[in-house]
């Protein structure tokens, strides 16, 4: 047998995945793919009406299709209609949960009130224009301020339609801003958008009565959550749930989340004893995948002359729409700890208001409140820089923290919904923003700023942001060995695209000292371990990674053991290196051969609850035409100091990607709504993703100077950093690049008829 | 409705409803579950196959029109056990993450080799915005496009069309 | 079969505009009749009366065909703009014009050029000029038993000057605006049967007549470009939606044609 080199075989180098050979041939496995003997298929019923009650749900004329089995509505489901529960449970949110299915009242549209179960697909969504609903319509909230005034609850049990506030708290601000000699106020906002994977949602559930055990297949992001969450609300035992995971297209923190329709699917597939299928066209995933990044800042920021931050304060008013969903606290609960960045501010005082009203509830997107609070904090450091007559990289660079400040503390967040400690692990943060000065070429690109070159303004600017990963509390990971000496590696990271088959068997390959086509990775389904957590928030590779660390050792530890039994030594004589077991006297025993005796297993946790934050700047060159409003980005460049690579392909791919989703959020993406709470927005053509065309200047560079102190890989949560700053620097170049016009945007999305206007204020 | 038509090199015969399209009937009929669904207006792209030589959408044709042609879905790209030189200039330049819009942009794209091997990079991406993608950025699947021309430019000069 | 159908059926082209409103069950026509087996509605003529095209050719085809380079040069530039590839190796020339959506290109380019529509009907075949074919947003005069069979181009001077600009949010998308423009010069050097296609800020495809005017017999200078300019912009009859402003468009259009009517003018110093 060959031996490999004994580390870092794998790790580090650009792997090409192991999910690529299915997914180019077509072989791969999506949701929609699958079809069961003898299913149903379902279509959902939505609320037309943004907010009223209803008062009569006739399905008869829908029954009476033929191939049309049942349609279910809050009637056929028990007295008792169960509600969504939350991912991070907090003091006040629990009136505001979502049931699984419109009952008495319907609060946004889009809103699931009957669930119709046919032969076919085309059938159920035939019928559901057979089903005829009542509604009396109560006034709609469709903005923050109308949601606040409270003159119209969406909730009778509750007082206010505020259904939480996070307050993130340093220092004294109220004593920082009364002694500062600089001050500013200003408003931002952000527009609702929302991820947009390319693969819609969809589930299929089968009830196998002879077993009482429920299977749901389509499981993304967080099985387990998802599986305690669905047997509480069916009112099984855990174990009587299994979610399997399939090939995901796509899921940056929108997929996987708990929808009222995955309970429906269940619900049906159970109470039918029948296979049920539902996928969600394009059309309504509009309206029913989770929304996000609606929000608007009222911030304060106080400097000493030499641009010094002293202290920042204000409140954040996030719009989430009709009901707080498992992970719909996480945005605002981000935007107000993280608006301060990666800068050293002593003295913060945010308060994030989480605001219901009659629009789709809001959930997580890729930078959750990171985006946005990045947005509003490199906009607030640019104004200041201007009125300071300071330079704005040297105000950003006398603020970044360095080294000697770590590890460093971030605001006090309460209430405290089970993030555990945050703070600010590795790095010194003003080398990687040179290097990224350097590598974007600060210097030459200067004179360009504000210039106009055949009719085009020129603009560059540079923004900083952390991204927090690694969220505990811990994860798992099981290693098996097979008959035939390969080793199955089990872990509850979950596929949402990212390569965590490759990520994962790179990990498992070196730790083992085995060849990479000897591994076989199992991820995403709860059948795989006892106990799992996930992939969001960053933590897939680090937590995931971590745990197939620590059930390694306990793996070749068991090898160590099993070969000296058979080598008839004390297990402490025996070495174990590139997958075989050598005595001192050069005996050796290789795994394959135990595999013949004893099929070692084993399952292990890794613990961690201290967050990795990735540090990054971003530097962008935009040229702005005055006439369209059209931007074109030059060049964009992006430098992340991530710890640990573990592949620099995917790393790459995932940052680049990401900061394209980013453009899309500044320049067109927009789930644009009317005053009475109809979603304007219900195709692709309408709503804007980047296209081919739109972005192809991006440059990414990803750095391993400061690993995390807080894992064994040295790794820290990545990928997602690719969006946080993009809004904040693009907006920055573009004000830059209108200076002689005196434009400063304060509200995303920048779309050329936005900019135009914006131009045209600054005129009249 | 009967209709025969030629997929990926096999002569088929299959019976489709007037209304189903032909992706519905790739998918559903056929089991070529390759060719994704991700909007059903003609938007994304993810849909893509090659019929009579040129990439279309096969959520805007009905089954029935596709009587007689010759079809090729992203399962009949690859040489035998082999990835195509466009399916591993993908996986080499890591042009695919999810891989929802790959077989789409694999079909656009060699249609688009096969008729153009020498097409330039503005071409390429010009052809490409007719498929979305939401997890790379497009940058790799350019240059994997790039990378793969010369396999087409060879085989365009060992039999010339 | 129209006519039997008594307004049930609808005429399938390329199919890339009626399928996705199929798919929204927008429309659910009880019968589709198929016109792509209809050899005789493909194709490209060119003669000394102009060029004629087939209303089931598709964009792929007009996009082709290299003659259209210099006998229709509007044709052959608005087709880049329309849609994407797959969408024009199906889509056809007359299913658009079928359609007759204002944001579409080639019905603001039929009109800026003076092209007849052929139309058969149970009545027979008549012909009518681009201008009045098209009513109302997606409304033509078609009646419910005729089909759009070609359109038909007058023959194009070698010496015109043309350009066609548009502004969209993304390539392919429906533009904000766009131009479609084209203008002779006398033996004076003035500008002489000006002709311009407003794309997107309007209702029904037509041309702008009071910028027309104000080109007709003019040099074209700074200032009569500003004037056309600006009597444009408050010619269009834009609307606000979702994506723009109406005052945006207007403004649009003003651009545009201003930077039309100079890349036409470098088109001239290149000839």
């Amino acid at each position: 047998m060959k031996v490999t080199p004994a580390v870092n075989t794998f790790v580090g180098r650009p792997v090409e995945r192991v999910e690529d050979l299915r997914y180019l041939r077509g072989k791969g496995q999506y949701l929609d793919d699958l079809q069961k003997e003898g299913q149903w298929c379902g279509a959902v019923l939505r609320s037309s009406v943004a907010h009223g009650r209803l008062v009569n749900i006739d399905t008869k004329a829908a029954l009476d299709i033929p191939g049309v089995h049942a349609v279910i509505t809050a009637a056929d489901l028990p007295s008792v209609i169960p509600t969504i529960p939350f991912r991070r449970p907090n003091p006040t949110i629990a009136p505001y949960a979502q049931p699984v299915i419109a009952v008495d009242k319907v609060r946004y549209v889009g809103e699931p009130i009957a669930f119709v179960l046919a032969d076919s697909a085309e059938i159920a969504e035939d019928a559901l224009q057979f089903i005829s609903v009542e509604i009396d319509t109560l006034d709609p909230i469709v903005d923050w301020r109308a949601s606040e005034n409270g003159a119209t609850l969406l909730f009778d049990s509750t007082q206010t339609n505020i259904a939480s506030v996070f307050e993130a708290r340093s220092g004294d601000a109220a004593e920082a801003f009364r002694a500062a000699p600089y001050v500013r106020r200003e408003r931002f906002s952000v527009q609702r958008h929302t991820a947009m994977p390319m693969e819609t949602r969809g589930l299929l559930a089968e009830w196998d009565e002879a077993t009482s055990h429920l299977t749901v297949w389509g499981a993304a992001k967080l099985p387990f959550f998802n599986r305690r969450a669905m047997a509480g609300m069916m009112g099984l035992q855990e174990t009587a749930v299994d979610y399997l995971e399939l090939d995901v297209g796509g899921g940056f923190g929108a997929r996987g989340e708990f929808y009222p329709e995955d309970f429906l699917v269940a619900f049906s597939a159970k109470h039918f004893k029948r296979p049920v299928k539902w996928v969600e066209d394009r059309r309504e995933h509009f309206l029913a995948i989770a929304h996000a990044r609606e929000m608007e800042a009222e911030l304060e920021i106080a400097c000493d002359l030499d641009g010094s931050i002293l202290g920042m304060r204000g409140t954040i008013n996030v719009d989430i729409g009709a009901y707080v969903r498992p992970n719909g606290m996480t945005p605002v609960r981000n935007v107000t700890q993280f608006i301060a960045g990666p800068y050293r501010i002593a003295n913060l005082a945010f308060d994030g208001r989480a605001l219901v009203s009659n629009k789709t509830p809001a959930g997580t997107y890729r930078g959750p409140g990171r985006f946005e609070g990045c947005f509003f904090c490199e906009r607030m450091i640019d104004l200041a820089a201007k009125d300071l007559n300071l330079d704005g990289v040297d105000m950003r660079r006398r603020n970044l923290l360095t080294q000697a400040d770590m590890p460093y503390a971030l605001a006090t967040v309460s209430p405290n919904d089970g993030f555990a400690e945050t703070a600010c692990d590795s790095g010194d943060y003003r080398t990687t923003f040179d290097q990224c000065l350097n590598e974007f070429g600060w210097q030459e690109k200067s004179p360009l700023n504000g210039q106009c070159i055949d009719g085009l303004y020129h603009g560059i600017a540079i923004g900083n942001f952390i991204e927090g990963g690694a969220a505990g509390p811990r994860e798992s990971a099981k290693i098996e060995l097979e008959r035939d000496g390969s080793v199955s590696v089990y872990v509850g990271s979950s596929g949402v695209g990212q390569g965590v088959e490759t990520i994962m068997s790179q990990i498992a390959a070196d730790a083992l000292e085995i060849s990479l086509d000897r591994i076989r990775l199992f991820h995403g389904s709860t059948s795989n371990l006892k106990e799992g957590f996930g992939s969001y928030g960053s933590r897939g590779t680090v937590m995931g990674g971590s745990a197939v660390l620590v059930a390694a050792k306990e793996f070749l530890a068991a090898f160590q053991d099993a070969a000296a039994e058979r080598l008839r030594v004390p297990s402490d004589q025996v070495t174990v290196e590139g997958g075989v077991a050598r005595t001192r006297d050069g005996r050796s025993v290789p795994l394959i051969e135990i595999a013949a005796l004893e099929l070692i297993s084993r399952e292990a946790t890794y613990h961690g609850s201290k967050q990795t934050y990735t540090f990054g700047a971003a530097a962008v060159h935009v040229s702005v035409d005055p006439k369209t409003g059209r931007v074109n980005i030059l060049d964009y460049v992006t430098v992340d100091d991530v710890g640990r690579v573990i592949n620099p392909l995917t790393l790459h791919g995932q940052v680049v990607g990401a900061a394209v989703q980013g453009f899309g959020g500044v320049f067109s993406e927009h789930l644009q709504y009317d005053s009475s709470g109809q979603l304007l927005v219900g195709s692709l053509a309408d709503y804007m993703i980047p296209i081919s065309t739109d972005y192809p200047h991006i440059r990414a560079i990803s750095l391993e100077q400061y690993p995390s102190p807080n894992n064994p890989l040295g790794a820290k949560g990545a990928g997602e950093g690719g969006i946080i700053p993009v809004g904040g620097v693009v907006v920055n170049a573009i004000a830059s690049a209108l200076r002689s016009f005196g434009v400063e945007p304060r509200s995303l999305p920048l779309t050329p008829p936005h900019i135009w206007q914006l131009i045209q204020e600054t005129k009249s | 409705m009967n209709i025969t038509l030629s997929i990926n090199g096999a002569r088929i015969e299959v019976d489709v409803p007037p209304r189903m399209t032909l992706c519905d009937a790739l998918r559903q009929k056929l089991q070529l579950t390759g060719t994704h669904i991700g909007c059903e207006h003609g938007v994304c792209g993810a849909c893509t196959i090659i019929v009579n030589g040129r990439a279309v959408r096969s959520c805007l044709m009905l089954a029935v029109q596709a009587s007689g042609a010759t079809i090729t879905t992203v399962e009949g790209l690859a040489h035998g056990d082999d990835l195509s030189p466009l399916q591993a200039a993908f996986r080499r330049h890591h042009a695919l993450q999810c891989g929802f819009c790959t077989p789409g942009m694999l079909t656009t794209l060699h249609a688009l080799l096969t008729e153009e091997p020498y097409a330039s990079e503005e071409r390429i991406r010009d052809v490409i915005t007719g498929n979305l993608c939401r997890c790379t950025g497009y940058i790799p699947i350019v240059e994997a496009a790039l990378d793969a021309r010369e396999a087409y430019q060879r085989s365009r000069e060992s039999a010339p069309l | 079969m129209l006519m039997e159908a008594d307004g049930e059926a609808k005429l399938l082209a390329g199919g890339q505009t009626l399928l996705p409103v199929m798919a929204f069950r927008l429309a659910a026509p009880a019968i589709l009749i198929d016109l792509s087996g209809v050899q005789e509605l493909k194709g490209i003529s060119i003669d000394d009366t102009g060029v004629r095209i087939g209303a089931m050719t598709t964009w792929r085809d007009i996009e082709d065909d290299q003659r259209l380079r210099t006998a229709a040069p509007l044709v052959s530039a608005a087709i880049e703009h329309i849609a994407h590839y797959q969408i024009r190796n199906r889509g056809t020339i007359g299913g658009s014009l079928s359609h007759a959506d204002p944001a579409a290109e080639m019905p603001g380019v039929v009109v800026a050029c003076d092209a007849c529509l052929e139309i058969v009907g149970s009545n027979g075949m008549r012909s009518v000029p681009a201008n009045e074919f098209f009513l109302g947003p997606l409304t033509t005069c078609l009646s419910a038993d005729e089909v759009l069979t070609a359109v038909r181009f007058p023959p194009w001077p070698a010496t015109r000057l043309w350009a066609f600009e548009e502004f969209a949010q993304r390539r392919g998308d429906f533009a904000y605006a766009g131009i479609a423009l084209f203008h002779e010069t006398g033996a004076t050097g003035l500008v002489e049967n000006a002709h311009i296609g407003l794309i997107g800020a309007t209702s029904v495809p037509r041309r702008l007549g009071v910028a027309e005017a104000a080109l007709n017999g003019r040099r074209l200078d700074g200032e009569t470009i500003a004037a056309a300019a600006q009597l444009a912009s408050s010619e269009a009859d834009a609307e606000d939606d979702i994506h723009a402003s109406a005052a945006y468009r207007k403004a649009l259009v003003g651009t545009l044609l201003e930077r039309a009517l100079k890349a036409a003018a470098e088109r001239a110093e290149a000839l």
